[in-house]
């Protein structure tokens, strides 16, 4: 019964047990390269785009520049660059407002209610984000939803125009990213241990001291990146302000559109392009710093 | 006799940290074997390498004389039962069971047959059809336990097979492990940090620290005859006088309240006393050592000599009943 | 959370259905007109089903979608397989560094449109032809690193030492994967491949600068596009609720196999 195990049958051939982390390396290759390939260069192409000179007919000239870099502060590009980040500056604070206090009406929800809500909550975001954008247009057409709406009050002036002005544009962001920013924000709310409210509550404090110095610190640090995504994808956007700005506000992502596609000035765009990721890049970093800050601060506040 | 495995000179650095330093064991054909240490002694660093999931950077391992330290953990005619058990989740009892016989390619009938005789040595049968988180954690164990021996390994490892046990029924499943092995008749090696489990269950003991080799012999041996200070620790509880630059160990149920019948007596104070059912241990606290010294008594010599927190009491043992250290 | 007036819970039950109903409004109004008669918000003039008819007619819309089809199976084919494999291999990595966890996170942050000029710029400078081909290989750059994520945060609670078992038991490394490890991961891969589908299925700008010229692989997303910019047409409504219906099964779907894809 033990004669297939006897010394004799051993396997000739020993092999070596193969390292954890070779193994884990031939399992990753494919997908770097890809990444490799398909992201970090052409990311790096870019960058490197970014310092050459726009060619007479829109080729590139391969000669070393800064001056897509100093169009940038040029007044006329600066004054683009601050309406957009006052837009997607605005559209960001209604979504984080709307969005924490949508989050943190779901975590009080019961336990067993929370996930059902949070995935209704979620899933707008997961359609289609032209028809979302389009749905205001029908919402806000001279002849729309919101016209008729009107109308049928009794309201009988010349229909209100909302679409195409700068705060259909916001609506739009603010209805895109709510949910992102709803999920960003329950994560820390549903994270937080009520004890901590209901020590604030027997120590003394009001509902809305507790919120205010308890409840409020520990979660917003968490919703920061939220909010940084949100802002870096409404300065960055081109289809919302297309479709209901009318083409009348730029943002970032307008202009560089414009640069690839109908100005053909490659350079400049890409110039746009790397401002538009330093900025995301600079305000993530600033957000974990703070974030490192409070995290820091709190574990003292326990040892304390 | 010769030995069924010989460990030889073996060490694993991770690092800058040697987990196993030059060790070398024998352990022969039937044996129930333990290896003994608290955690970071290198014990399951060792189980590791025997089951292959580990290298040696030196040394062989050897089973029925051919080197296996670089063979890959599937062609290995050991088997280990893993401290979490890690069954697979998705497949039910049987499946779980039949899974090793399946990797030999047995047929069909000879699988069928196995897993059923080794389930009804291991009282499994009713649960065949269960999915793992259906099952008790005795059940689980019983499980990983079956599915290991199933394949009739030359060699049984067991990584602490009991630590997820509640108390009680660890005490019964010592003896069922004892009892099993006898009737598979496979080696087993039991890695756990529990010394009472080990003295209860094992043939021999082998006590690691540090990644090192610090005694190996007969639960009887290593219980009277510790080697060193630190397995005389180790293993059971231990009074330590330092005595004119020696250390004298001695166990507190060698120590009694009758002075006439030793030849070393020494007056002390009682500063606590607990009662265990059994026996009744008490803190005594003498010019001998700084730490009060721990005495147990029987719940019968206890009866015979009450004492009280407070009380003056003379103990007494025998000097052939102390060991002496000279580290 | 801490027992509240049953004021403070009132006003938060009103928050929550104002919020929803400034989420779904407008959904459910495209998704009304889309059975509108008439076609215009204007009035409701009766229920009907012609829109739809008229989408099935028209040929644009019906090559858009079977090119949009085509791009989300295969570039979630593909990521599939290197999401899922890159996830095992980072998981079962002893040390993992920072710029691996950038690398593999940076697809999922990048505005579309960064990565859409680049990859623009990228084709074209290699005089690379572009079509269907180019959106599919820009496509699997996102959706791998979805897959991986999702797969990857399986892997966190995966307890190892069943492969270890597998191989001690005498499993080979492929025979492990196999029977242990992909059966137990599965709920994982298809969950975030459903996601990737939906991705890549809705996914507009990255297509839209990646498809070249000619109309030969107009996306559904480039379609839709198209048409907003036209104006307001009773088509766009019920290809709007075509399409919501196909994202919302496969994120549904999703959802249900492996909770917390969506949301936790």
């Amino acid at each position: 019964m033990r004669g297939h195990l006897a010394p004799h049958r051993f396997p000739e051939k020993t092999r070596r047990v193969q390292s954890p982390n070779t193994r884990s390396t031939l399992l990753m290759a494919p997908a770097l390269m890809w990444l490799t390939a398909l992201m970090v260069v052409p990311c790096g192409l870019i960058l490197a785009l970014g310092f050459f000179r726009r060619g007479l007919y829109g080729g590139i000239e391969y000669t070393f520049t800064l001056e897509n870099f100093a169009l940038i502060v040029d007044p006329l590009y600066a004054g683009i660059f601050l309406t957009s980040a006052r837009i997607a500056g605005l559209a960001t604070l209604i979504a984080v407002v709307i969005g924490y206090a949508a989050a943190y009406a779901i975590a009080a929800a019961p336990r067993h209610r929370q996930p059902l809500l949070l995935f209704l909550a979620v899933l707008p975001f997961w359609s289609n984000y032209l028809i979302r954008t389009y749905a205001w247009i029908v919402l806000l057409n001279r002849e729309g939803l919101i016209t008729q709406g009107l109308r049928m009050l009794g309201y009988e002036g010349e229909p209100p125009s909302m679409l195409y002005t700068e705060g259909a544009v916001i609506t739009g962001l603010v209805y895109n990213y709510l949910p992102f920013v709803i999920l960003a924000c329950y994560a820390p709310l549903a994270r937080l241990n009520p004890e901590l409210a209901e020590a604030s509550r027997d120590l003394g404090a009001s509902a809305f001291t507790t919120f205010r110095r308890v409840i409020l610190p520990m979660t917003v640090p968490g919703i920061a990146a939220g909010a940084v995504f949100v802002f870096v994808l409404s300065i960055g956007n081109f289809i919302t302000p297309a479709l209901l700005g009318g083409g009348r506000f730029q943002m970032m992502g307008n202009l560089i559109y414009a640069q690839f596609l109908t100005a053909n000035d490659w350079p400049f765009g890409a110039a746009i392009s790397m401002v538009l990721i330093a900025i995301m890049m600079g305000l993530l970093t600033i957000q974990a710093i703070a974030a490192e800050k409070g995290a820091g601060e709190r574990r003292e506040g326990t040892d304390g | 006799m010769t030995a069924l495995l010989s460990i030889d000179g073996v060490t694993r650095r991770f690092g800058a940290v040697t987990a196993v330093d030059r060790l070398s064991l024998e352990i022969v054909e039937n044996e129930f074997f333990a290896l003994l240490g608290a955690s970071g002694s290198g014990k399951t660093t060792l189980l590791r390498m025997l089951a292959g999931f580990e290298t040696p950077d030196a040394g062989a391992i050897r089973l029925d004389g051919a080197d296996i330290s670089r063979m890959p953990p599937n062609r290995r005619p050991v088997n280990l039962m893993f401290q979490s058990y890690a069954l697979f989740p998705h497949m039910t009892v049987e499946g779980n069971i039949a899974y090793g016989l399946e990797m030999e390619h047995l047929p069909r009938s000879e699988i069928g047959a196995r897993v059923g005789e080794i389930m009804e040595i291991t009282e499994l049968s009713p649960m065949a059809k269960r999915k793992p988180d259906q099952l008790s954690g005795g059940q689980r164990q019983r499980v990983a336990l079956a599915r290991a021996l199933v394949k009739r390994p030359r060699l049984l490892l067991l990584d602490e097979p009991l630590g997820a046990l509640d108390k009680k029924l660890r005490a019964a499943m010592q003896l069922e492990l004892k009892r099993l092995q006898h009737e598979v008749g496979i080696t087993f090696i039991v890695v756990t940090h529990d010394q009472e489990e080990a003295l209860v269950m094992a043939d021999r003991v082998a006590i690691l620290k540090d990644g090192r080799l610090l005694q190996c012999g007969t639960p009887h041996e290593v219980y009277e005859h510790p080697a060193n200070r630190f397995a005389a620790d180790f293993i059971g509880v231990m009074n330590f006088i330092e005595e004119g630059g020696r250390t004298l160990a001695i166990r507190p149920e060698r120590i009694h309240l009758f002075p006439d019948r030793a030849d070393r007596t020494v007056e002390g104070r009682v500063t606590a006393r607990a009662y265990h059912g059994l026996d009744l241990q008490l803190h005594v606290a003498t010019p001998l050592s700084p730490k009060p010294l721990l005495v147990r008594l029987t719940a019968n010599a206890a009866d015979r000599r009450p004492v009280a927190e407070g009380d003056t009491v003379t103990l007494g043992w025998n000097e052939a009943d102390t060991r002496q250290f000279n580290d | 959370m801490a027992d509240r007036s049953p004021a403070t819970r009132r006003s938060l039950t009103v928050v929550l259905f104002a919020v929803f109903a400034f989420l779904y409004i407008p959904i459910a109004t495209l998704v009304a007109l889309s059975f509108n008669e008439g076609g215009l918000p204007t009035a409701w003039t009766g229920f009907s089903v012609k829109w739809y008819g008229a989408l099935m007619a028209n040929r644009d819309i019906l090559s858009a979608a079977l090119n949009t089809l085509i791009v989300a199976m295969i570039s979630t084919a593909i990521a599939v397989v290197l999401g899922t494999l890159l996830a095992l291999g980072i998981e079962t990595r002893r040390r993992k560094g920072r710029a691996l966890e950038a690398l593999v996170f940076a697809p999922m942050i990048i505005p579309d449109i960064v990565l859409a000029i680049a990859l623009l710029s990228f084709f074209s400078l290699l005089k690379v032809p572009m079509g269907l081909h180019t959106i599919i290989l820009s496509h699997v750059v996102f959706n791998l690193a979805f897959v991986s994520a999702v797969v990857r945060a399986r892997l966190k609670s995966f307890d190892w030492s069943v492969t270890e078992a597998s191989a001690d038991l005498g499993a080979s490394a492929l025979t492990t994967f196999r029977r242990v490890t992909l059966p137990l991961i599965l709920p994982a891969v298809i969950a975030g491949a459903l996601l990737a589908f939906t991705l890549s299925v809705d996914e507009f700008i990255i297509a839209f600068f990646t498809a070249g010229a000619g109309r030969a692989s107009t996306t559904l997303p480039m379609q839709i596009f198209a048409m907003i910019r036209f104006g307001v047409t009773p088509e766009i409504n019920a290809l709007a609720t075509l399409v919501m219906i196909v994202s919302v099964t496969a994120l549904t779907l999703s959802q249900r196999l492996n909770k917390g894809v969506i949301a936790p």
